[in-house]
């Protein structure tokens, strides 16, 4: 079997894969991150959005063998402790979740965005979550929760 | 699902793994689509080569009267590129409207290409700018046409164990030329294309040249609306001439019926509509540059 290494959530990992593995199916079965969620399993929800040297990529369907020697960063590695990324915060005070199942992968494609773009527009929330869906919220308390989240972060510098 | 996963260091070493895994193996980039394909039993490969790693294929350049663009190059930097947004507009925007942001961060442009199907996006616009790839394999490199890839649905004449697309090139679009992207799909994002027209126009001295329109998915393989193009060259560019050329390429499209796509009647119908709002944001655009 081959090593991956790789570096996840900032710390240096090695595990032991398969060549076919898929990232989604390492990061939960493997090495027990289980807040990335996998729905469709065919890279079409958006629910196992993970980022891969801060780009945005479908777990799901994305080879594991493709994060050797990259940054991968997963809804587990934004909270320090119980202290919750602004983001977090946000879907929460806006009630961004109900089943909940798709919001890890909500959250990391907003992360993705707010590192690269501090100001985004309404658009380009919409546009940065087009890849996402949620059969509860009708997303409206998404794109205002991302939008305090980036006020926030603004805020805190 | 794979038995190995392989990283080349150069073309050459990819060629070398493909060629000592006959039957088996195939390149990798992206994976947007084979992992789809390799997890639904579609493909039959399980020496896997990531070409990902190969240092000097992640290129847009203009050289010699080309732009070129290398295979590791996504939809998201094609759609990003300054250089393909000035001159070669029909594809950023095509690519722009691939899947989802994670779809486009992966997903290459050589892929969308080889993997033939009628609806891909990035494809359907480099039929409008007269694309050729460049395929290597044992015997060293040429040029093809884009269109010459194509065996029917899904289907790409190359051989997955032992050859490869290394590069797309193709014609600038200079002053008094313009393209656009027309789109029909039931969603805005994560949704393949139920029709998409690509089309570029010259406009010099008050009449139409370089007129090229393509279209898809309403046949096996994208295509040109060659009458309809020749409809429109040496013509003035008046809505009534934009109406004739967009009727003829009504005309000539044959889509099916499809449960996914919609009815024959309705997609011919749209391939007027659409053609008709691409010349005309084209020739708008033309006129400007």
């Amino acid at each position: 079997m081959p090593t991956l290494e790789m570096t996840l959530n900032g710390k240096p990992v090695s595990v032991e894969i398969e060549p076919g593995d898929l990232l989604a199916d390492v990061l939960r079965d493997r090495l027990g991150l289980i807040g990335t969620k996998v729905a469709c399993g065919e890279g079409e929800c958006g629910a196992c959005t993970v980022l891969v040297d801060g780009e945005t990529v479908t777990s799901c369907i994305y080879p594991a063998m493709k994060v050797r020697g990259r940054q991968v960063l997963t809804i587990e590695g934004l909270s320090e402790g119980r202290e919750l990324d602004p983001i977090q915060m946000a879907f929460a005070a806006h009630a961004a979740a109900q089943c909940g199942y798709c919001t890890p992968g909500f959250i990391m494609a907003a992360k993705a965005l707010l590192d690269e773009n501090p100001h985004p527009t309404r658009e380009e929330i919409k546009r940065a979550i087009a890849g996402n869906l949620c059969r509860c919220t009708g997303y409206y308390q998404i794109i205002d929760a991302i939008e305090d989240a980036a006020e926030q972060m603004r805020r805190e510098g | 699902m794979w038995r190995k996963y392989l990283f080349p260091a150069t073309v050459q070493e990819a060629l070398e793994m493909l060629i000592a895994h006959p039957g088996e193996s195939q390149i990798i980039a992206g994976g947007t689509d084979l992992v789809l394909q390799s997890k639904r039993g579609q493909c039959p490969a399980t020496v896997i080569v990531d070409i990902t790693h190969v240092p000097g294929l992640d290129f847009i350049v203009e050289r010699d009267g080309f732009i070129f663009i290398g295979c590791q190059v996504t939809h998201a930097q094609i759609a990003a590129s300054p250089l393909i947004c000035h001159k070669a507009e029909v594809l950023a925007l095509a690519c722009g409207s691939v899947g989802g942001p994670a779809t486009r961060s992966v997903g290459t442009l050589v892929g969308n290409v080889v993997n033939a199907l009628p609806a891909a996006d990035g494809a359907i616009a480099l039929f409008a700018l007269e694309a050729e790839v460049e395929v290597a394999d044992g015997s060293g490199r040429r040029w093809m046409p884009i269109a010459e890839l194509y065996a029917g649905v899904g289907q790409c004449v190359l051989d997955p164990c032992a050859q490869m697309v290394t590069t797309i090139r193709f014609r600038p679009l200079e002053r008094g030329q313009a393209s656009a992207y027309q789109r029909l799909a039931n969603r805005k994002a994560l949704a393949l294309p139920t029709l998409a027209v690509g089309a570029v126009v010259g406009v010099q001295d008050g009449v139409c040249d370089g007129v090229r329109v393509s279209v898809g998915p309403v046949a096996p393989t994208p295509f040109r609306a060659r009458q309809a193009e020749a409809a429109l060259v040496g013509q003035p560019p008046t809505a009534e001439a934009i109406a004739r050329a967009a009727e003829l390429a009504g005309q000539a499209a044959q889509p099916r019926d499809s449960l996914l796509r919609g009815s024959r009647d309705y997609r011919q119908a749209m391939v007027g509509v659409l053609v008709r709002r691409a010349l005309t944001e084209a020739v708008a655009k033309a006129k400007e540059r």
